[in-house]
């Protein structure tokens, strides 16, 4: 009974990548308003939850390739799957502990190709596509959004400035909060999907379902559920640091992010160009924190996003490598990748308890409180 | 490798179009329902205010629509 439990394993291994994905990306819709308040944090997480949810659902396009043509589809045994699943589920959580958004996208494909690279050789892998998919996108979505949301700024600021203060300030607030929802939803729409296709196809290759199957009822909703509760878990790191670590951000510049980060995410769906929800939002941010005026941006934090941007395809690939070496021996390999990734999941676990950020840390301090309580200290 | 630098381009152009628009409809409909607060407070009705923020924020949530719309097709 080989095949059973390795499909059980992937499928296992495949939601909890899911639910990493979940929380590694709650910042990115959530981050800014949970900062200036427009939403309670664990209100924020319970919308994106039921967002991500509902989005998961809403989606009719079915991830039948997983790679997008980046490795040898061919060439992918559940094995293969395996491994990558857990390089990217190991890059995913040392990220979120020292708290910086790294596309979960880019890990997933980081240890797709270390994975299919050990099993398969280097001919098994589409470096010229990397490029295309993954390269260009990260270089350009993080400047358009960036861009954009500068320009939405100076705009909000420049048109609002006359305009009766507490009006300007609950209005903004409804702004944030839609245009949250939307990237939310989005988000749903596409990552969940990454997870069901995942399932799906070990599901095909074990011979469990025919081939070009959609995915079952129950993986839909195993998936829906698994991001779902990966949001509501919160990614309180990560948030802290796009929300207070990159930029102080006020509502109208939340506005104006989140409107630009929805707006980019959603054009560039439409237009077949799919930029990586993490690196839109950031640059959203970053490009809202310059659009301001004396609106300090942290440069240094900006620059070990960047670094760990860079980082997270190379780094998942490593482990997914090793990953692969070791699961393609057998039942036994697979089992000892497991275990160890389990380990190395608790290990962190218990390292983040050590210097715990919590929800309500994510929430800027009143104007005038220089004694600002940091539980956690990006620059540290 | 086949770089599709014209979409590219569309994102950036489409994306920073209808961003223009959102922002600068809601910051007017903001300012609508400030001008009304402010006329109100001096005692006039202020529906020239109130009209400008209702068919702002109306157009803004057309394009919210719009929005999901393409979420859902997708």
């Amino acid at each position: 009974m080989d095949v059973p439990l390795l499909v059980i394993v992937v499928i296992a291994t495949a939601l909890a990548f899911d639910f990493t994905n979940g929380f590694h990306d709650t910042a990115n819709a959530m981050a800014t308003s949970i900062a200036t308040g427009a939403l309670k944090p664990k209100v924020a997480v319970a919308m994106s939850a039921v967002l991500n949810l509902v989005g998961a659902f809403l989606s009719v396009e079915v991830a039948k390739t997983i790679s997008g043509g980046i490795v040898d589809d061919a060439k992918i045994t559940p094995a293969v799957v395996f491994a990558g699943l857990v390089g990217a589920i190991v890059w995913n959580l040392v990220t979120w502990l020292v708290g910086l958004p790294s596309s979960s996208s880019h890990a997933l494909f980081g240890g797709l190709i270390g994975a299919t690279w050990i099993a398969a050789g280097g001919d098994a892998v589409h470096f010229a596509k990397v490029v295309e998919k993954v390269l260009i996108p990260a270089l350009a979505s993080p400047l358009i959004a960036g861009l954009i949301a500068m320009l939405a700024t100076y705009l909000t600021y420049r048109l609002t400035v006359s305009a009766d203060r507490r009006v300007v300030n609950s209005g903004f607030r409804v702004g944030q909060i839609v245009s949250a929802g939307l990237v939310s939803l989005a988000h749903g729409t596409n990552d969940a999907q990454k997870t069901m296709g995942i399932i799906t196809l070990t599901l095909i290759t074990a011979g469990m379902l025919p081939a070009s199957a959609g995915p079952p009822v129950w993986v839909i909703l195993c998936a829906a559920i698994a991001i779902a509760l990966g949001t509501y878990f919160g990614g309180w790191r990560i948030t802290h640091t796009l929300g207070k670590g990159l930029t102080s951000i006020e509502g109208p510049q939340g506005f104006a992010a989140q409107t630009s980060s929805a707006a980019v995410i959603l054009t560039s769906s439409h237009l077949g160009f799919a930029l990586s929800t993490t690196h839109v939002c950031s640059g959203g941010i970053l490009g809202a924190g310059m659009g301001r005026k004396l609106a300090e941006v942290r440069w240094s934090v900006a620059g070990r996003m960047v670094l760990a941007w860079v980082m997270t395809l190379p780094a998942a690939a490593v482990v997914g490598a090793l990953a692969s070496e070791i699961a393609s021996t057998g039942t036994a390999g697979v089992v000892i990748v497991a275990l160890a990734g389990i380990a190395v999941a608790g290990g962190i676990y218990i390292a983040s308890r050590r210097k715990p950020v919590t929800a309500e840390s994510t929430v800027n301090q009143q104007i005038g409180s220089t004694d600002e309580p940091e539980t956690f200290e990006v620059a540290a | 490798m086949n770089v599709n630098w014209f979409a590219l381009a569309e994102v950036l152009v489409v994306g920073l179009g209808t961003v223009a628009c959102v922002v600068i409809l809601f910051a007017t409909g903001i300012r609508g329902m400030s001008q009304r607060v402010v006329a109100r407070a001096q005692g006039g009705t202020g529906s020239a205010g109130l009209t400008v923020a209702v068919s702002c924020f109306s157009a803004c949530s057309l394009i919210v629509l719009y929005g999901l719309y393409l979420i859902v097709s997708h």
